[in-house]
């Protein structure tokens, strides 16, 4: 078994959020995206890590291993984005199938490309930030293409791997409901589609913005209202996914 | 025979003749023969596995009935006390029956003749019961007053005649404090079951058996005050029989329907309420008892399911209006008008099946039907293999009301069985086979200080413990600090321990719990309940001596009175070994301590870790430390991390304390837990499946208790300015539920600054 180094932002214990049951998450450094709502900016690069190997990750890991499994929950690895240390994320999760845990990888789909058969292979379910089905939108919110979060959702269509998709309705940007109703078919028909959750833009990662002397664009864009979120949830609900 | 025990006799006519009204169907055993609450329980009753679909709302009697009484508490939050005895001294039978309104009332009886009517109760201490009445604006009766003084002596005075020149400065100087020195130390559970299966002239004939049993050739100390005290338990019994005439019923039978047995019981919970005023008054283990008692009533068709609910709710009413008077001081370190009623729900039998009855739902309806309250202080006896439909309805009750605690009956069957209640917040103990002397709790952090001083006290200067070397170079070591610390141990768990031998000694000798007592068998196992504070502050301040670098900072007394540390180090509740071995060597440590100790009718010696809301107080009176806490400080409640120091979520945090070692702490350890609801899950099922999943984690991880909090802090602060807003807003600290309201602003602060959990 390998031991590759990498970069760890933070680990929370007890995640809810991040797949089924209740899971420790790790936050991996590094993110090819700059999204204008990144609420952890702290992630986007790399050396904002502490430095560390899989074999370490792993040992904490196993210390948790009976109490993840009678919380039926697992590891998740986040970001960031975990795409960009595959050999990490692959030997984390190697040695959570050998103690028999459940693994989740929270990912933009955007490094595709990263992510090999035999690493996915190791992944149980994954949890899909598409944030726009419109590339011009995509462009905007994140200055990267749509197209291999596309690609990447196909793959996991064509292995049948289960997938949470998770879509962050901000104002002005990702809620036009067309491109929504388009998005709900789109995840329909991939078939492996377990779950959609519609998430509200919120603000309060804006403070890191500010320690990290970083511009925060959305300052003046509004969280969305009640009613707009669930007339997004309607449209997924319409085409027979099970939403949030 | 396997059919006989789940139909009782109903079908057994050839056995019904034989058997007298009031046991008709109930399946005969031991329990006929002798004193045996557990046999009866165990033979008769029907676990049940399922939902809560049969579960019945507030019947129109009940709101009304409940309105009255939430219209009482609110002018009672607004002025104050609002009705106090001022001259009759409680005891059993002291006041003619009261009623809140005679016609709604299922089950009736007070404490005094009116509804939140406080009782005189001076015996502990007629100081302190003088001090109560003054500080809330009523007069103490002269002729009362002065028959105390003049000739009857209480446990208080009884305390101070024994009492060492070294206690009384240990005591001052908060080393020691809480005691139980001046009020009642309470903590007893009387079986209150057997009022109702037995009825009062079984019992009186059984203790009378007792009594020949003690009918030795040479009459030692130790018989002759078991003999004396049988007798009071006698007498007691008498009285509790002659109050509940009063109330025209007549109990020297046993119960012969519910409703009944739920009013039986009562009584006898009654009694005890009226003759002792102990910090904590709990209520025992009866929601599967009674279950036996409302299916034959439901089953014979004389009871509806509203009508069982209806008991049910009435009795809890009863319950959440047990009053005694307390001066301010007392409600510092317990505030909020606690009463530690508490009751335990769940768990699961010895031979596998579940302990969850129907009638365990219907007492967490009462959540539901009356809203939350922080009285009766329910608490789930958490298994792993509890029917999942009781676990589920558990946490969601939890998620609504944050008036629930948890405690690892996996964990606590192995050493009390599976008829065991807790007392207060978290001490187990079997029903009416075991006691506990309350022992309040030592200052672990001060003795610290202590070690570091040579004795002498951080904030006065004074020479407390005895004058050991002190630490004298510039900087604080682990290596050098340990060896000392141990020394200090040595002399706190002396010191306290003959403080705790002359508490019980004067108590049993000046406000023995007659009735209490009463409802217990001949000989009882008794435990000694010490108790440490203050265990995250030392832990962390021992973690900096060893890993990090700390400069002791004198006075111009030579003191060390605050400490410079730099570096990173370990803190406790980051499920980091480094510092959470040091936390669980200084359990073992203080209780092998205690240990060594003579102890008074050779109870066992044991501890908790548990502040209630003392961890407040106690930090007020300790000096700043070297993990950074400063002086006046709070510590953190329990066995709970200090104050946002545990950085990697709700489960880091639950393994550092999950690794604190139940068996050298047998009287407890308490974690206080708070988490928003969102942080629980995106839906309502998953909150409930999360919270669920979560404490199977914990307990399966040797967890012994939690309190459970989902709330928002906006809300807290919200109440804090607007607490008409939030009447009943419940809140679980260490050990026990408040209401909110009830708390000083210092108390409020304390814990809207505590860790809230909110997931990324």
């Amino acid at each position: 078994m390998k031991n590759p180094t990498g970069y760890i932002h933070s680990i929370e214990s007890a995640g809810t959020l991040e797949g089924p049951g209740i899971r420790r998450v790790l936050f991996l450094s590094g993110c090819p995206l700059r999204c204008l709502y990144c609420h952890n900016p702290d992630t986007q690069k790399l050396k904002y890590g502490r430095f560390t190997d899989a074999f370490s990750e792993l040992r904490e890991i196993a210390k948790n291993r009976d109490m993840l499994i009678k919380m039926k929950g697992g590891v998740t690895l986040s970001g960031g984005e975990p795409l960009m240390q595959p050999q990490l994320v692959k030997a984390i999760f190697d040695g959570c199938k050998r103690m028999g845990l459940h693994t989740a990888l929270d990912t933009s789909g955007f490094l595709n490309e990263n992510a090999d058969n035999e690493l996915l292979a190791l992944t149980d379910l994954v949890l899909l930030d598409i944030k726009s089905f419109d590339a011009t939108e995509y462009k905007k919110l994140t200055g990267n293409r749509l197209q291999p979060t596309l690609d990447f959702a196909k793959r996991l269509s064509e292995m049948n791997k289960p997938v949470w998709l998770r879509y962050v309705l901000v104002p002005g940007y990702t809620d036009n409901m067309s491109a929504i109703g388009e998005l709900a078919l789109f995840a329909q028909s991939l078939g492996n589609v377990e779950r959609v959750e519609v998430l509200p833009f919120h603000k309060m990662g804006e403070y890191k913005w500010k320690e990290l002397g970083l511009t925060y664009r959305l300052y003046d864009t509004p969280e969305p209202d009640e009613e707009t979120v669930e007339e997004a949830r309607y449209l997924f609900k319409k085409a027979g996914l099970n939403t949030y | 025979m396997k059919t006989d025990i789940k139909k009782g006799t109903a079908d057994l006519p050839f056995i019904q003749e034989d058997t007298p009204e009031y046991y008709r169907t109930f399946h005969p055993g031991n329990w006929r023969k002798e004193i045996d609450i557990r046999n009866f329980i165990q033979l008769n009753y029907t676990p049940y596995e399922d939902g809560t679909s049969f579960l019945s709302g507030a019947s129109d009697t009940t709101k009304l009935l409940w309105q009255q009484v939430l219209n009482l508490m609110a002018e009672e939050q607004k002025r104050g006390v609002l009705d106090a005895d001022t001259e009759v001294v409680s005891t059993i039978t002291s006041h003619k029956p009261g009623y809140i309104d005679k016609e709604l009332e299922r089950v009736v009886g007070l404490q005094a003749d009116k509804p939140l009517k406080r009782s005189l109760m001076p015996f502990g201490g007629v100081r302190m019961a003088q001090m109560a009445l003054e500080s809330n604006g009523f007069e103490f009766s002269e002729k009362t007053r002065k028959a105390f003084n003049t000739i009857r002596k209480t446990h208080n005075d009884g305390v101070f005649d024994a009492y060492t020149e070294d206690i009384l400065k240990a005591r001052s100087s908060g080393i020691i404090t809480g005691l139980p020195d001046a009020y009642a130390r309470g903590r007893i559970i009387g079986d209150y079951r057997r009022v109702a299966l037995y009825g009062i002239d079984r019992l009186v004939e059984d203790k009378k058996d007792q009594l020949d049993s003690l009918n030795l050739h040479s009459l030692t100390e130790e018989t002759i005050r078991l003999r004396e005290e049988i007798n009071e338990q006698i007498r007691s019994l008498g009285e509790l029989r002659s109050m509940a005439s009063d109330y025209g019923f007549d109990i020297s039978r046993p119960a012969s329907n519910a409703t009944e047995a739920v009013q039986w019981l009562y009584f006898g919970y009654l009694a005890a309420v009226k003759e002792q005023n102990g910090a904590a008054m709990s209520f025992g283990r009866v929601s599967t008892f009674l279950d036996v008692y409302i299916r034959r009533d439901l089953e014979e068709g004389t009871l509806t399911e509203t009508e069982a609910q209806e008991l049910i709710d009435h009795l809890v009413i009863k319950l959440r209006m047990v009053r005694f008077m307390r001066p301010p001081e007392y409600n510092e370190l317990f505030s909020g008008d606690p009463t530690w009623v508490t009751e335990v729900i769940g768990g699961m039998g010895l031979d596998g099946r579940t302990l969850v009855s129907k009638t365990s739902f219907r007492f967490l309806q009462t959540l539901h039907n009356l809203g939350p309250a922080p009285e009766p202080n329910l608490t789930v006896l958490w298994s792993e293999n509890l029917p999942q439909a009781f676990k589920d309805f558990c946490v969601e009750t939890s998620i609504k009301t944050s008036s629930l605690q948890y405690e690892n009956d996996d964990l606590m069957r192995d050493y009390w069985g599976d008829d065991y209640g807790i007392s207060c917040c978290v001490s187990a103990m079997r029903i009416g086979k075991q006691m506990q002397f309350f022992g309040a709790r030592a200052n672990l952090t001060k003795a610290m200080l202590y070690a570091i001083n040579g004795g002498k006290d951080e904030i006065t200067g004074e020479q407390v413990a005895p004058a050991f070397m002190p630490v004298l170079s510039d900087r604080l070591t682990y290596d050098e600090l340990m060896p000392k610390f141990d020394n200090m141990m040595e002399w706190l768990a002396t010191i306290y321990m003959n403080a705790l031998n002359a508490i019980h000694y004067m108590h049993d000798k000046y406000y023995y719990e007659r009735v209490e007592m009463a409802l217990h068998d001949r000989d009882v196992y008794r435990t000694m309940a010490c108790g440490i504070a203050g265990l995250s502050v030392v832990a962390d301040s021992l973690s900096a001596s060893k890993f990090a670098d700390v400069k002791i900072i004198r006075d111009e007394r030579g003191l060390a009175v605050d400490f410079e540390t730099t570096g990173e180090f370990p803190l406790f509740g980051n499920d980091d070994d480094r510092v959470d071995e040091i936390a669980q060597d200084l359990v073992k440590r203080f209780m092998a301590k205690l240990e060594k100790q003579t102890v008074y009718r050779d109870a066992v010696p044991t501890q908790s870790i548990l502040t209630i809301t003392s961890n407040v107080v106690y930090g007020k009176k300790t000096g700043s430390t070297p993990d950074g806490r400063k002086i006046g400080e709070p510590f953190g409640p329990g066995a709970n991390p200090m104050h946002g120091r545990d950085q990697n979520g709700a489960v880091a945090s639950m393994r550092s304390i999950a690794k604190l070692p139940y068996k050298y702490a047998l009287d407890g350890i308490s974690y206080t837990f708070s988490i928003v609801p969102n942080a629980l899950g995106r839906t309502e099922k998953d909150q409930v499946e999360n919270l669920s999943n979560l404490l199977d984690g914990y307990f399966a991880e040797g967890g012994h208790h939690v309190n459970v909090n989902v709330f928002n802090r906006e809300t807290l602060v919200d109440a804090m300015d607007h607490p008409e807003k939030y009447p009943q807003l419940t809140v679980r600290v260490s050990g026990y539920a408040v209401n909110f309201n009830k708390l000083t602003r210092e108390q409020q602060e304390d814990v809207v600054t505590r860790t809230f959990h909110e997931s990324c």
